[in-house]
């Protein structure tokens, strides 16, 4: 079956068992909430630190799809396909 | 690093914009210092719990980018625990989500478990396990007035709990909705700041609304708290049923900091700041203020302080330990930690150019030598 791929910045890792990429079988497209749904189902600290109780992206949390940042999109409902790869990555914010 | 072979040693811990350091003493003069632990998130709270046994240190993180969590530390800070699901989060239908830790309060000698929390959105929490996990208080979070509180500058949260350790009485302060008392563990709430000004508001006496910044309990006197509000230090011998002021005597009535002693009845700290539009140490002094009388009278403190400061010294960077003479410790947004062994009499600057100082904790550690953490 083919995959989706998250890519998670190397600060995240370490609640992540290490890895770098975390990936979950998909027969077609789904939105982006099921995907972090189910790459974080076993590392629940994970799923913590990228949405709140609400299930709301956190605010300095940017998930990009395509290269597109996907509160530009339909952002947790923005889908994905199998085949892409999906990129965490934190906002240069702060001091 | 090594082993400390007294038969009571010191833990003091600092919480800052940008991660926590501990120490610890033989004596309250030479600290021997871990950290920064959580390097580069917030650390508004800290809780050291001496019961069941051990020393737990619990602390609420905060990073801007992966949001707040509670952690805790049974080895002074060489390893921490994150509980899995998280230790405090909103339960499903109250469509809220935690946004910072402001206070962790272990409960009483004879309650071990028990553990509170205050946090923003206002809301109060109860853990029954150490602090591992905690429950809403949903007395207060369902209560009618909810909608009214506002936010202080720093957020609105519930910052102080104050709980009687020989009954049911359960005090949490709030900016900014005033004083709220539970005299049933916490199942219910009502308003209690009768003689407390908000000059600020329409009406300058509301039943809430009061921007207090922080209450403190006599720990001798039974029915008797301290509240340093903004512009307003008071005085309760009722239970919070009325409040009076204390501020005569102060060069300031403005502050964050209510602290007081953990035995002696009568004495507690203040550290005023002139305020409202300068909120710096009077004159740009730095002083600690003491009464031993339950404010009738104060006196000022500042052996040992620089007298060209214009940091403030936030509600919860300031502490005491329950030491014979009480230890007393505060630290400036500035990043600098002063502690005295003397109630205040001397003070000398433990620490400096740290990252702002957002809380402050202090414990004996009494029995078995204690090793000084690690770093991390």
């Amino acid at each position: 079956m083919a995959e989706i791929s998250v890519v998670l910045p190397s600060v995240l890792q370490p609640l992540a068992g290490g890895q770098s990429i975390l990936t979950t079988p998909a027969d077609g497209a789904v939105t982006v909430g099921c995907l972090l749904d189910s790459v974080t189902g076993t590392y629940p600290v994970l799923a913590r630190r990228l949405r709140d109780e609400t299930g709301a992206l956190r605010r300095y949390v940017n998930i990009y799809v395509n290269g597109e940042e996907v509160r530009r999109l339909r952002g947790l409902e923005t889908e994905v396909s199998a085949g892409q790869e999906v990129l965490i990555i934190q906002s240069v914010a702060g001091g | 690093m090594g082993c400390m072979n007294a038969s009571e040693s010191f833990v003091l811990a600092i919480g800052t914009k940008k991660g926590l350091w501990l120490a610890t003493s033989q004596d309250r003069k030479q600290w021997s210092f871990s950290g920064p632990h959580f390097l580069m998130s917030e650390i508004p709270s800290i809780g050291i719990d001496r019961r069941d046994g051990r020393t737990r240190i619990m602390v609420g993180v905060r990073s801007e980018h992966w949001g707040p969590y509670v952690a805790h530390s049974d080895d002074l800070g060489a390893t921490w625990t994150e509980p899995e699901q998280g230790a405090i989060k909103f339960p499903e239908g109250t469509d809220a989500a935690v946004e910072r830790i402001w206070q962790i309060y272990p409960d009483a000698e004879s309650r071990p478990g028990v553990v509170w929390a205050g946090a923003e959105p206002i809301s109060v929490w109860k853990s029954t396990d150490g602090g591992e996990h905690f429950e809403l208080n949903r007395g207060l979070w369902d209560h009618p007035h909810r909608s009214e509180w506002g936010a202080g500058y720093g957020g609105a949260a519930a910052h102080s709990i104050v709980v009687n350790p020989a009954g049911d009485n359960v005090h949490v302060a709030m900016s900014t909705g005033g004083v709220y008392r539970s005299l049933d563990g916490g199942t219910s709430w009502e308003p209690r700041n009768k003689g407390i000004s908000a000059y600020f508001m329409p009406d300058p006496n509301p039943e809430f609304g009061q921007c207090v910044h922080k209450i403190a309990a006599d720990a001798a006197v039974e029915g008797r708290l301290y509240a340093q509000n903004h512009h307003g230090v008071y005085r309760t011998d009722d239970n919070a049923e009325n409040w009076e002021s204390i501020a005569e005597g102060l060069p300031a009535d403005f502050g964050f900091v209510m602290l007081t002693h953990p035995r002696r009845a009568g004495t507690a700290w203040v550290v005023p700041l002139k305020a409202d539009g300068e909120r710096i140490p009077p004159d740009g002094k730095l002083a600690v203020h003491r009464t031993d009388d339950a404010g009738a009278t104060w006196k000022r403190l500042d052996s040992g302080l620089p007298q060209s400061e214009f940091n403030a010294v936030l509600r919860d960077a300031a502490a005491v330990d329950s030491a014979e003479p009480a230890g007393v410790y505060f630290g400036t947004r500035g990043g600098a930690v002063y502690a005295s062994a003397d109630e205040g009499e001397t003070f000398a600057e433990v620490a400096s150019h740290l990252p702002d100082v957002l809380c402050v904790r202090a414990a004996v550690v009494a029995g078995a030598p204690v090793t000084a953490a690690a770093s991390a």
